[in-house]
């Protein structure tokens, strides 16, 4: 331990730690995961509306209810994936942040991103092993949670 | 031979110099307030498939170059002093393993290249070394796939992070007379205050750039105002101005009120624009005190700008397992006293 410094002590350090270290403007992240998130959201209705149109009808015929969902979850991950290979995901999070990460193009980033970066590492022990790196404890505590709550529902319905 | 003073520091003897050096930084580094000082300027990923051989070819080049302005052939270089931030410093090994000279790896995190010269000029005062090469590398993609996420993952900084400095820098260090002279290094202690967020690496490097300036002064007897800069690298803006409050408090006062300016000047916070380049804290890594002091604060001691200088490489001990196991951030500092010929 310092011998020099011994007009502070681990307590005081810590208090002068948080006067200098800034702190993200939650007010500024909010409004802008916000705007973003919300942007996302329209971007996947006006596809859903689009594809489920007369005019679309007209072109590739009928298009089910249940079927223009998947499809819109499709195109977004497509778009998320697309942004991310493109290097433009990461930038627009940079401001966005969980307005991105929280639709599911933040899923296909979270994919991808580790699947470009580990690609140098080869397709099974760098992709393969590595794609889950971040989503990875999504899915497990996402399933594990999915378990409890059905569980639940299970025993009150 | 070196002469211990003090607990820590030691002068030297026989006169050892800084008779030239090398900085090859990536595009942002040239675009910040420093880029016309660097020798030369790369992609971050050097046209190389991988982050990691992009880094080792940063070091393979920054070692030619030096080679290339220095008078001397390979085979007189007693040693090459290399570290960086990968896992196992393979990109001081891959980079330097056509070099055909003796090499030792060193790790000291961003304080890489101070303790090279640490080392260095402690060898060369042993007598039996002449030619040291001392040389540091990072890369901002290879460091953020070491300790962070995948580069295109898209998530926020918080204001306190630093961008890791793409940038591999060498010094040739010399008994022969010529260059900058470095007249004492004084041994850092690790010292932690309990700093556990990654994210503030100043604020975790701060008290030990601090205790060692304390003891490289308090050692040689001499109070701040005996340099005309006192240099960190890497506290980044939020580690600057807790080391300039603990110097202070401790009754070392970093301020020149002559010149109404800190004598502290930290290369983390001078390498980029923060606002223009949205850097946040400022840079880091091994390479950032490298390039800087290779070149910007190298060319100030050769055109008489600066006569005195302290540089003091500052280094987080950590790895990203000790972080994710919740051990504290370590820091560490090496302190060089180099004085313009």
């Amino acid at each position: 331990m310092s011998n020099h410094l011994n007009k502070i002590d681990g307590k005081k350090y810590n208090e002068m730690t948080n006067k200098y270290s800034k702190k993200s403007g939650i007010v500024k992240d909010c409004i802008m995961a916000f705007v973003f998130g919300g942007i996302i959201c329209i971007i996947a209705q006006l596809f859903h509306d689009a594809i489920v149109s007369e005019k679309a009808a007209a072109i590739f015929g009928k298009i089910t209810e249940e079927n223009a969902k998947a499809l819109t979850v499709m195109f977004m991950v497509f778009l998320g994936v697309l942004l991310t290979a493109c290097n433009v995901y990461d930038e627009i999070g940079n401001i966005a942040g969980a307005g991105t990460i929280v639709p599911i193009t933040g899923f296909a980033n979270s994919m991808t991103s580790p699947a470009m970066e580990y690609k140098s590492e080869g397709f099974i022990l760098g992709v393969g092993a590595q794609i889950f790196q971040v989503a990875g404890p999504v899915i497990v505590y996402g399933t594990a949670a999915s378990v409890i709550v059905g569980f639940i529902y299970y025993l009150i319905k | 031979m070196s002469t211990k003073q003090g607990n820590q520091t030691y002068t030297n003897d026989r006169k050892v110099y800084i008779k030239e050096t090398a900085a090859i930084v990536g595009p942002r580094e040239k675009e910040g307030p420093l880029g016309d000082y660097f020798d030369e300027v790369q992609n971050e990923d050097f046209d190389e498939k991988s982050w990691e051989r992009a880094e080792a070819k940063f070091v393979s080049s920054a070692f030619q170059k030096l080679m290339r302005k220095i008078d001397i052939k390979s085979d007189d270089i007693d040693c090459v002093l290399s570290g960086d931030l990968m896992n196992q410093c393979v990109a001081s090994s891959i980079g330097l393993r056509d070099s055909g000279v003796p090499y030792l790896g060193l790790f000291g995190a961003c304080s890489t290249i101070a303790e090279g010269m640490v080392t260095g000029s402690l060898l060369i005062n042993s007598g039996g070394m002449n030619n040291v090469i001392c040389m540091a590398s990072s890369n901002f993609c290879a460091a953020e796939k070491t300790f962070r996420m995948p580069v295109e993952q898209g998530g926020q900084r918080p204001p306190t992070a630093q961008w890791t400095v793409s940038a591999a820098a060498g010094l040739w260090l010399s008994s022969q007379e010529g260059g900058p002279l470095i007249t004492s290094v004084t041994i850092g202690k690790i010292t932690d205050f309990n700093v556990t967020d990654a994210n503030n690496m100043g604020a975790a490097m701060a008290p030990a750039a601090a205790d060692t300036i304390i003891a490289h002064l308090s050692d040689l007897g001499l109070a701040p105002d005996y340099y005309d800069a006192i240099i960190t690298g890497d506290l980044g803006l939020t580690g600057s101005g807790m080391l300039r409050e603990l110097m202070d408090m401790h009754g070392y006062s970093l301020y020149d009120k002559a010149n109404k300016k800190f004598r502290h000047q930290d290369c983390g916070a001078m390498i980029f624009d923060p606002v223009k380049q949205k850097t946040h804290s400022g840079g880091s890594g091994c390479g950032c005190i490298a390039s800087v002091f290779a070149s910007y604060f190298y060319k100030q001691l050769q055109y008489g700008n600066l006569k005195r200088i302290l540089v003091v490489g500052t280094g987080a001990l950590m790895s990203p397992v000790s972080v994710k196991q919740s051990e504290s951030i370590s820091g560490i500092a090496h302190a060089v006293a180099i004085e313009a010929q």
